[in-house]
């Protein structure tokens, strides 16, 4: 059942392929712009790339997410699956995944590109992509909620970065914490250990709220 | 055994009636306790030998810190035994524990700051308690907005109760990382004062403050609660008679 309903959602994705092309061009606009606002001066960059980057990839995952549900609420979609699939968790992981697929890994596959445009070195690169990994499908997830509750509001857009902005704050500390420590040089194992452990607590708790936000939302 | 008590709790109108004749009592002690509590915190306990005059910011300071976490999680309790339970009445005390709470986060940031001017010569620093009461009026906001977002109020009250059930996981989870944030980036920060022991007077005060501000706030959300019930059951006979229609 999960792996129809994700040949779905992917199939969906790939038949609007603008809507998955724009996240990414944010996120290297963004990036990009760092550098002239601030000094194109190398030392100063590798510094604040980490963040930069993590800043950038955490907004580019949650404007991305109003493809999450936003058609198929709709259209009514999203009800009759809902109904007819058995498992409403299924629907939500179906989405959940083809999210972070769409878009978390696109953004963890150009990161190292970003990276060198921000000086970092190899090291940095490394366990940003790494941390990019474990990371973005932690914001897919906590994203997913917010994106329930506010699938059926009209100016839903603003308030969900309100209420999903606060939640990602964890994973933004360590996932840019390891990659600016990696870029001194040093131990970053701790802060990878956490994000796993944020990844996994939220694969299983997630879900459960995702569809009570659904639930709510289709009243 | 006879259950119509624990029905009779959740029922708006005898919330009503009682809230009415339990308010005077509570704003009457809320405000004796607060009178003690400003005497004993303004004229009667000692100074600090290192701030002198500027601790006693604290006695509005920490009771307001603590009220600001004690109301999210009376929010967040009350929207998980709303959305559990279908029990309207615990949606409305929700819903109106927000306002308090946001309220006392923002009173307990501003005092900060006043404090932290002649102390520390900044009115910010990212502290991680600083941080993480930042980050909860973030969460206090939102969770006011998403409510404030429907037009139906029963679809804005299970909404909002999710989000508040999301909320107070996340809290310890965005409190903890920001105090290993913290220390991971500045080795040695601006401490808060030391108070390896508090001066009994000081403690006193403190005390009958904290005690104070609850009951105030409480005393406050007992009023936002009782509009709730009038404006949501405002077709009932029992509000038409009571606002003497």
């Amino acid at each position: 059942m999960l792996a129809r309903l994700l040949k779905r959602e992917l199939l969906r994705h790939w038949r609007c392929r603008q809507d998955l092309i724009n996240p990414l061009i944010f996120f290297l606009i963004t990036v990009s712009l760092f550098p002239l606002a601030v000094a194109p001066g190398s030392e100063l960059l590798s510094r604040i790339g980490s963040g930069v980057i993590w800043v950038a990839a955490l907004l580019a995952a949650m404007l991305s997410l109003e493809s999450m549900y936003r058609d198929d609420y709709h259209d009514g979609t999203l009800e009759l699956l809902l109904l007819q699939s058995g498992s409403p968790f299924s629907v939500v992981m179906a989405k959940i995944i083809s999210h972070w697929l769409t878009t978390g890994l696109p953004l963890v596959i150009m990161s190292p590109l970003l990276a060198v445009m921000m000086q970092m070195n190899s090291n940095a690169i490394g366990a940003l992509m790494l941390t990019l990994l474990i990371g973005t499908p932690v914001l897919s997830l906590i994203g997913s909620v917010g994106m329930g509750l506010t699938v059926g509001l009209r100016q839903g857009g603003v308030l969900l970065s309100l209420l999903v902005l606060p939640l990602y704050i964890p994973i933004l500390i360590f996932g840019a914490g390891a990659v600016s420590r990696a870029g001194m040089g040093m131990e970053y194992g701790g802060q990878i250990a956490f994000m796993g452990a944020f990844l996994l607590g939220s694969l299983s708790l997630v879900p459960i709220a995702s569809v009570a936000a659904i639930k709510v939302s289709l009243k | 055994m006879n259950w119509q008590w624990f029905h009779r709790l959740s029922s708006p109108k005898w919330f009503y009636q009682i809230s009415g004749r339990w308010l005077p009592w509570i704003w009457i002690l809320s405000l004796v306790l607060m009178a003690a509590g400003l005497y004993q915190g303004l004229y009667n306990s000692v100074v600090d030998y290192q701030q002198g005059n500027t601790v006693r910011i604290m006695y509005l300071h920490v009771p307001a810190a603590f009220a600001s976490m004690m109301f999210y999680v009376i929010m967040a309790v009350a929207a998980a035994i709303g959305y559990i339970w279908r029990i309207k009445l615990a949606h409305m005390a929700a819903v109106s524990a927000a306002p308090v709470g946001a309220a006392m986060t923002f009173l307990a940031l501003l005092t900060g700051a006043l404090w932290g001017k002649p102390m520390w010569g900044t009115w910010w620093v990212w502290d991680a308690r600083l941080t993480s009461e930042l980050i909860l009026l973030f969460l206090y906001l939102g969770f006011m907005a998403l409510h404030q977002a429907f037009e139906d109020r029963e679809v804005a009250d299970r909404a909002a109760g999710v989000l508040a059930m999301v909320g107070i996981v996340n809290v310890p989870i965005i409190h903890y990382s920001v105090e290993w944030w913290n220390t991971l980036h500045q080795g040695a920060t601006i401490s808060k004062f030391e108070k390896p022991s508090l001066d009994p007077s000081m403690l006193i005060a403190l005390l009958l403050m904290i005690f104070a501000v609850i009951l105030f706030c409480t005393a406050i959300m007992m009023y936002r609660m009782r509009n709730e019930v009038l404006s949501r059951e405002h077709s009932k006979s029992w509000v038409k008679e009571v606002i003497g229609l």
